[in-house]
């Protein structure tokens, strides 16, 4: 068959196609097109409704694509340089799991930095696959943990001749980037699986000066999360895959957890942002590069605030770096990053994507209007001005090291009990801990509880960082496993 | 034939005047600039469809938003306009001598060149030798600014499209850092009185009282904008506008003008039940 032009949009002309049929519903969603929920036409509006449509023949099915989504998913793959794409409408959490018990069975080892997202270990609880943790490096000054060197990860891979796979963050939520390429090739001598967490790297498929993607770089899978840089609705998603995997035994995974009513709304957002995206997205990324090097040059000159770029590049664990993302370290005013991130919503009406303990990092897009970075520089020279104190006794994040003692499928699922958080120590964790965003677990099911993760819960906490994961909501709690 | 220039003033209310002939239509890299001819208003401009000023009425505000914070600091010799590409606020300050320095921000250069090519009646002073106009965001150019200047005149569209950073509390407080110890911040303060314009009014309220010891609000009767009713803000580090308002010294000025008077300086300063009650709710 022919490959169609990246100017189609096959699941938009279909759903146009449609609607013009004005086809009379005698099936789900109950809703009718909207004349069931006068109040959520009112305001969602009238065109939203009327594609909040079910699977059929000429729309296709997103479980068992034959037609329009498959047509759409080989332009995807088209444009993201890869075997396949597949479209996900879970979110890159599903992406990502659906990579990991893709590659690993129960019981089989799977190589990643613990600065992963939950979703990568929430995949392990899921299959039983077995994590073996690499050291990712750590910038003391900043307090942002990087990517994982070579050497470790050779490490990793003759410590551990059995692993299936590796997974890499390419780029962290900072925009640092692991030497993806020498990894892969590295992987693949020892037969090993390369999965991409590209959840904050969608733009890397069309940037001219942007770190190499995961399929430019060699990987078998990369999980790329279309809604954030992509512009796609939130929870849509691409998955991709390269030659070494099976389609169809990939389909199966994501069949497993993934909806059978994939969301219209979703499916045809994935559609219309991939053809922006392979028409405009050179155009749209270098105005956003440029965006984010005029806020980066101006933040700098405020004084006091640091907002990093390519100049942290060490040819090692800051292999590459994204200039898109407007990473920007605080402590030196003496707030900490989520205080500045509280005070520019509460004071100045600005939401910026997180703050952690010692950086803020704004999320910088095709959306944006030179006025907007001007409020967000302006603001951030105002709180300096207003709100900075003496940096003494201001925390910088330290990387610590885990200490895992059970598998986390084993200890989510071993006997366990609430203990009170202060006495937790010492003990096994059964559940996550993460501040969120951005959702890196500070503990994970299996890890020993010690001294160093509690006095971070405590600061992460009086800082204001907004900590979720345990079963109490007001994570005074932490469930441990059973003694004895 | 009849041509009409309509703006929604609320989504339930139109404002309409009779157009004689448009002399001008363009887009700008920021918002679509038309001038117009009427028989009863004469020449108008209008940015993105919104009424920036006619030559009837244009008096009124010019006047007010220059000759009040003047007449409390006859003595300020440094002024800056934020917004104000059409030169209005410029004529009115270049009448004091003893300004020294004005300097104008104004994001579109192409607004200041259509009003001096068609309203030579708000422009022409833009050519004084004090003026230095500069081609920038207001909100960039206050930041890096600090203890300069004696008075700043926030002349700004309203807070939706290129003028909504100058109505954010970064800018307030930028400009608070930029004013001397005795400076005065006026600006424009939106209306009390449709449900939009009120809750823009508030906003900037609450934000410059936020970073001004001294925030008051006075008021004038504009016929072309939404209700007639405007606001204008006087925020200040020091002087208070009626206590440290000097009539006398003015009056010596003898400057000629045609809404504004030391009368009108104390009275504008009376606002209706309703607005204290709005102005207060956010104190």
């Amino acid at each position: 068959m022919e490959r169609l032009s990246q100017e189609r949009a096959p699941i938009l002309e279909a759903l146009n196609r449609y609607k013009a049929m004005r086809v009379v519903p005698f099936d789900v969603p109950g809703h009718k097109r909207g004349k069931g929920n006068r109040e959520l036409v009112d305001f969602l509006g009238e065109k939203c409704m009327t594609v909040d449509v079910n699977s059929m023949k000429p729309l296709d099915n997103l479980c068992h694509p034959v037609s329009v989504i498959k047509e759409a998913e080989e332009l995807a793959a088209d444009a993201f340089g890869a075997r396949h794409a597949f479209f996900m409408v879970n979110g890159t959490t599903s992406a990502v799991q659906s990579m990991v018990m893709a590659a690993c069975k129960k019981g089989e080892k799977i190589i990643m930095p613990r600065n992963v997202h939950r979703s990568a270990i929430n995949a392990l609880i899921l299959s039983g696959a077995i994590p073996v943790y690499v050291n990712p490096g750590v910038n003391k000054d900043l307090g942002i943990s990087l990517g994982m060197s070579l050497r470790d990860v050779e490490q990793a891979i003759s410590d551990n001749p059995d692993a299936k796979a590796i997974l890499v963050n390419n780029p962290t939520y900072y925009g640092i980037c692991s030497h993806l390429k020498a990894i892969t090739e590295l992987a693949h001598r020892h037969h090993m699986l390369v999965l991409a967490d590209e959840a904050h790297g969608t733009h890397f498929y069309f940037g001219d000066h942007l770190p190499p993607s995961a399929m430019a770089a060699g990987a078998d899978m990369a999980a790329v999360s279309m809604h954030k840089s992509g512009g796609s609705l939130t929870q849509s998603s691409l998955l991709l895959i390269n030659h070494s995997v099976s389609e169809g035994y990939v389909r199966q995974i994501i069949n497993l957890t993934q909806t059978t009513s994939g969301s219209y709304l979703l499916i045809s957002s994935l559609d219309i942002s991939r053809r922006n995206l392979a028409l405009r997205g050179r155009e749209i990324f270098r105005k956003v590069s440029e965006m984010a090097e005029y806020a980066r040059k101006e933040i700098n000159h405020i004084g006091g605030y640091y907002a990093y770029s390519r100049e942290l590049i060490n040819g090692n664990t800051i292999y590459d770096f994204d200039v898109t993302k407007l990473s920007v370290h605080t402590l030196d005013i003496g707030l900490a990053g989520i205080e500045v991130y509280d005070i520019l919503r509460d004071e100045y009406d600005i939401q910026i994507e997180f703050g952690d303990i010692g950086n803020i990092l704004a999320y910088i897009s095709i959306g944006d209007r030179r006025l907007d970075l001007e409020r967000l520089v302006s603001a951030l020279s105002e709180i300096k001005r207003c709100y900075a104190k003496d940096k003494t006794g201001m925390l910088s994040q330290e990387y610590i090291k885990p200490q895992v003692v059970l598998p986390p499928q084993e200890a989510f699922y071993a006997e366990s009990e609430p203990v009170p958080i202060d006495d937790s120590k010492g003990r096994i964790c059964s559940e996550f801990v993460m501040c969120y965003p951005p959702g890196i677990p500070v503990l994970a099911p299996g890890e020993r509880i010690t001294a160093d993760v509690l006095e971070y819960i405590h600061y992460a906490r009086d800082k204001g960082c907004f900590l979720t994961g345990t079963q109490d909501t007001m994570v005074n709690r932490i469930r441990a496993l059973k003694e004895g | 034939m009849e041509l009409w220039f309509t703006e929604k003033h609320t989504e339930n209310v139109l404002f309409s005047i009779k157009v004689d002939k448009q002399l001008y239509s363009g887009q700008s890299d920021f918002q679509r600039i038309d001038v117009f001819e009427s028989k009863e208003f004469g020449r108008f401009l209008t940015l993105d469809g919104f009424m920036m000023l006619t030559e009837k009425d244009e008096f009124i505000y010019h006047e007010m938003i220059v000759h009040v914070p003047m007449a409390v600091y006859p003595d300020a010799k440094k002024v800056l306009v934020i917004g104000g590409g059409d030169g209005g606020a410029v004529r009115e300050l270049v009448r004091y001598s003893t300004i020294e320095q004005i300097d104008l921000v104004e994001i579109d250069k192409q607004v200041v060149d259509v009003c001096k090519k068609f309203l030579p009646q708000t422009a022409a002073r833009l050519e004084d030798p004090r003026v230095s106009i500069f081609y920038e965001d207001g909100l960039r150019f206050i930041r890096s600014r600090e203890n300069e200047y004696d008075l700043i005149i926030v002349d700004s569209t309203d807070p939706f499209g290129p003028g909504e950073g100058l109505f954010t509390r970064e800018f307030y407080g930028n400009c608070f850092k930029a004013l001397t110890d005795t400076g005065i911040m006026v600006n424009q303060h939106e209306s009390p009185f449709y449900p939009v314009d009120a809750v823009a009014m508030q906003r900037a309220h609450k934000r410059v009282t936020a970073s001004f010891p001294i925030s008051r609000v006075y008021q004038a009767h504009i016929p072309t904008y939404p209700s007639g009713h405007w606001l204008f803000g006087f925020a200040s580090k020091k002087l208070h506008p009626i206590t440290d308002f000097d009539p006398e010294a003015w009056e010596k000025l003898k400057l000629k003008t045609d809404y504004y008077n030391t009368k009108i300086h104390i009275g504008a300063f009376a606002l209706p039940t309703y607005v204290r009650k709005m102005l207060e709710d956010v104190e």
